[in-house]
């Protein structure tokens, strides 16, 4: 297991906590909350060891896309770049409803 | 000879034929308070052959509630006697017939029956004198107001043999030994399983495969300030588990959990 | 945050939350312990392995017909939806603070969602014993009003919670849910394949699958794997009241039963409907 720590500049506010998924074989949960500050904090635990790259391109993309001062948990078990994408969106949309 | 049978006959003072033979019980005392002892013990000739080396399977869980529900409704109107399960399970049978026929609820049956004497005021002492395993554990002893166990090499709280917790858990058994040091939860000797708390008293000095006479009557004593203090609580719920010094300590998130929830429960 | 679900669902496509929720009145659905609250496992990542926010069960308060309710959902997607010491703790609490509110006058009908292999091997003796404060408050609460369970599947319901569902009231299930003691793949891995056969799908469901088990009289409800069907299962076991006496109190029909089994012959499920039913099943 590994936990890693991502950290972006941000400005717009989180309208609504959210939160989705679920930690299954090949699945992750996300929590989402608004930031403390002017900067999007994440923090992932993941089961899969080594991935380290792979998610920063993955958050970079992300955060790139979506300006959001949001304080993100994720608890990964093992799901695949598509799977983390999607459940982020689902994140993002909920906080909007 | 198991040492469900030794310590059995040791305290109950009786050696019987019982039917099934697997399951043993007699009425005796300790002290002076009545009570009914139970054990599960190994039958070669057991009808369901899964369940001949001590298991606690089909007919032993609802065996075990019979005796128990008798003793509750002959003592309907006065004494409720103390029932005293003598603990030696390697577990609960594996087989297709027993599943096929329920074990789930056989076992079901025997939680059931100490439970509900437990909440009709019998005080209800387990006494591990050997293996306490999982399922079985659960249906022979879990639901007693006390639990007391030998302090021995022998005497183990588990829930899956290593072999098949390695398997299922996809560790080596040295990597669930590293993991056992630091979460007793894991570990399967007594004394671990004593700092969860729930353990009311760890005896020790005591030869748990052959007593002497001494010997038995140090868990004789052990017994009747068991059976005592559970005639003394204040309810006859398992609460208690969570009140003790060790559960403070190591169960403290089952403690927190209480918490919320009663902060939470009126919206 | 809103749950929502549409009546025309599989049961067993919803998540553990989501499931809660659907059997809950609309609009009365409230969790307590939620995700944000993070009560997570703290056993599990000094051990390598992640944890869920909600330690995998979700406790919903509610109403089922109008009557206070609380909900128990395991998610089973979760470490097969293992009991470890926050889970079992969820179960056990809610559970303990139905039966105080029953012993007041105000009973709050309880229903288990049960997807679950059993105790959580990584928290071992902790799971164990939370289990034994959910048989302990599942036998007390029983009385006041009926504790229903609900075995749907994909996990099913294993170990000692399967113990826990043979001390419901009232257990619903449906054909793709199972209920046994141990997993086909433990008893092979432990018994050998010519005792059981774990991927002999037909065998296993024969043997402890939710149409053998209402069949045989150890559930009480077979029923769609539709999330309005089991909804309304649930409604009518709580309307159906406290069993005069429960399953797991009659010790001498199942006696009679088991007496009535010659063991040395061999046995399967069909044989055993057969049999149970020509001595008559039913309570």
């Amino acid at each position: 297991m590994e936990t890693l720590n991502f950290d972006y500049p941000a400005s717009q506010p989180v309208p609504r906590r959210a939160y989705v998924g679920v930690v299954g074989s090949g699945d992750l949960e996300v929590l989402l909350e608004p930031s403390p500050d002017q900067r999007a904090h994440v923090t992932v635990r993941t089961s899969a060891d080594g991935f380290g790259e792979v998610w920063e391109a993955v958050l970079d993309r992300f955060f790139a896309r979506n300006d959001l001062a949001a304080a993100i948990e994720i608890n990964d078990s093992g799901a695949t770049p598509g799977t983390v994408v999607l459940r982020l969106a689902q994140a993002v949309e909920e906080s909007r409803s | 000879m198991s040492r469900g049978r030794t310590w059995f006959e040791a305290l109950a003072g009786a050696t019987l034929d019982g039917e099934p033979a697997s399951v043993l019980c007699a009425d005796g005392t300790v002290g002076d308070e009545r009570t009914r002892f139970l054990t599960v013990v190994p039958n070669a000739e057991a009808k369901f052959t899964r369940a001949r080396g001590g298991e606690l399977g089909l007919e032993e869980g609802w065996t075990l509630a019979r005796h128990v529900r008798e003793a509750v409704a002959v003592d309907d109107d006065g004494d409720r006697r103390a029932l005293v399960a003598v603990v030696d399970v390697p577990g609960q049978p594996y087989g297709h017939r027993e599943e096929l026929l329920g074990l789930h609820l056989a076992l079901a049956a025997a939680v059931d029956a100490y439970a509900t004497a437990r909440l009709a005021g019998h005080p209800v002492v387990a006494l591990a004198v050997g293996q306490a395993i999982s399922g079985a554990f659960l249906a022979h002893g879990m639901q007693a107001n006390r639990i007391l166990a030998l302090e021995d090499p022998g005497v183990t709280v588990q829930v899956m043999s290593k072999r098949s917790t390695a398997r299922v858990t996809r560790r080596s058994v040295d990597e669930l030994d590293k993991i056992a040091e630091e979460v007793p939860a894991t570990a399967y000797d007594v004394a671990s399983f004593a700092r969860l708390g729930a353990l009311h008293r760890l005896i020790e000095g005591v030869d748990a495969a052959e007593p002497d006479a001494e010997h038995v009557e140090t868990v004789r004593d052990a017994l009747a300030e068991a059976i005592t203090s559970a005639r003394h609580d204040d309810s006859t719920d398992l609460s208690g588990r969570l009140a003790s010094p060790e559960a403070r300590r190591h169960r403290s998130a089952s403690l927190r959990v209480r918490e919320r929830l009663a902060e939470e429960w009126t919206g | 945050m809103t749950v929502s679900v549409r009546s025309k669902t599989r049961f067993t496509e919803l998540s553990a939350r989501e499931r809660a929720a659907a059997l809950l009145d609309s609009g009365t659905f409230r969790e307590l312990i939620g995700p944000f609250e993070r009560l997570e496992s703290p056993h599990l990542e000094p051990q390598g392995v992640v944890p869920a926010c909600d330690d995998g069960v979700v406790v919903a308060r509610g109403d089922i017909g109008d009557q206070r309710a609380v909900v128990l959902a395991i998610e089973g997607l979760f470490q097969g939806g293992g009991i470890g010491e926050v889970s079992g703790a969820k179960i056990a609490g809610a559970l303990e603070l139905a039966l105080r509110d029953a012993e007041r006058g105000h009973p709050v009908r309880p229903v288990l969602l049960l997807e679950t292999g059993g105790i959580r091997l990584q928290e071992a003796n902790l799971g164990l014993l939370a289990i034994a404060e959910i048989h302990a408050a599942i036998v007390a609460l029983r009385s006041h009003v009926p504790v229903v369970g609900v075995v749907a599947g994909m996990v099913g319901c294993f170990g000692g919670m399967a113990i826990a569902a043979g001390l419901c009231s009232h257990l619903v299930m449906t054909r793709e849910g199972r209920l046994g003691l141990n997993g086909p793949q433990v008893i092979e891995q432990e018994a050998g394949v010519a005792e059981l056969d774990s991927e002999d799908r037909r065998l296993v469901w024969e043997t402890i699958g939710g149409d053998q088990r209402v069949a045989t009289g150890m559930a009480d409800a077979l029923v769609e794997d539709d999330v309005a069907a089991i909804a309304g299962a649930v409604r009518i076991a709580f309307e159906t009241g406290v069993p005069a006496e429960h399953r797991s109190a009659q010790v001498g029909f199942y006696e009679a039963r088991l007496a009535g089994i010659d063991a040395s012959e061999p046995l399967d499920g069909p044989a055993l409907r057969t049999l149970w039913r020509d001595e008559g099943v039913g309570r």
